[in-house]
């Protein structure tokens, strides 16, 4: 596996590469479809891109949990969480791509 | 909300950009994101979250309408882990 990192320097780089804004501006627009994907999961709302993936909020209850080192029982809080689900688009492209270097 | 109507809302938040334009904006970020994974990278957003690239070997699955037994090939699967940022939004 190549097992290179990624960040947001890498994406507004290639945002600027093909739409050519200003790199501040390219980075200010990746910065914005973040807030607004986080703002609409914050409603609890669900967030579809087409041949990506969804984000949706899914509820947990409250449960007991242990505390590992001494072994005490606490509650876990009823809390929310954030699930991704890869499109079938995003899975295939994956599994396919150099499947051969994996090991 | 769905990919056409974040890119809509972009739009009307940049009025100086064409709308086609807004909709590269935001396929090429999924897109470099999905090039990213599918080379074996990891791609990490600050508060946000983190997507990478899980390994699954090979196993013996079942049909589950017929009882019989598969293989299942090993493969490798997308993962998106929150960040903490967004964790907390989602909480408040």
């Amino acid at each position: 596996m190549a097992g290179e990192t990624i960040t947001r320097a890498q994406l507004s780089e290639a945002v600027y590469q093909e739409v050519g804004l200003s790199r501040n501006e390219s980075a200010d627009l990746l910065e914005a479809v973040l807030a607004k994907i986080s703002d609409t999961l914050a409603k609890g709302q669900s967030v579809k891109i087409s041949s990506f993936g969804s984000f949706s909020v899914r509820s947990k209850g409250q449960r007991v949990g242990r505390n590992p080192k001494t072994g005490e029982e606490v509650p876990i809080l009823p809390r929310k969480v954030l699930v991704f689900r890869p499109s079938q688009v995003l899975k295939a492209r994956i599994s396919g791509g150099n499947a051969d270097d994996a090991a | 909300m769905t990919k056409s109507e974040l890119i809509d809302f972009l739009a009307e938040q940049n009025p100086h950009l064409y709308q086609r334009d807004v909709e590269r904006i935001v396929t090429t970020i999924f897109d470099e994101i999905g090039a990213a994974l599918s080379r074996g990278d990891r791609v990490e957003l600050r508060g946000f979250g983190a997507f990478s690239v899980k390994q699954r070997d090979a196993r013996v699955g079942r049909n589950p309408r017929t009882g019989e037994a598969v293989k299942v090939a090993a493969k490798r699967v997308p993962y998106f882990k929150t960040g903490k940022q967004l964790r907390d939004m989602i909480n408040s």
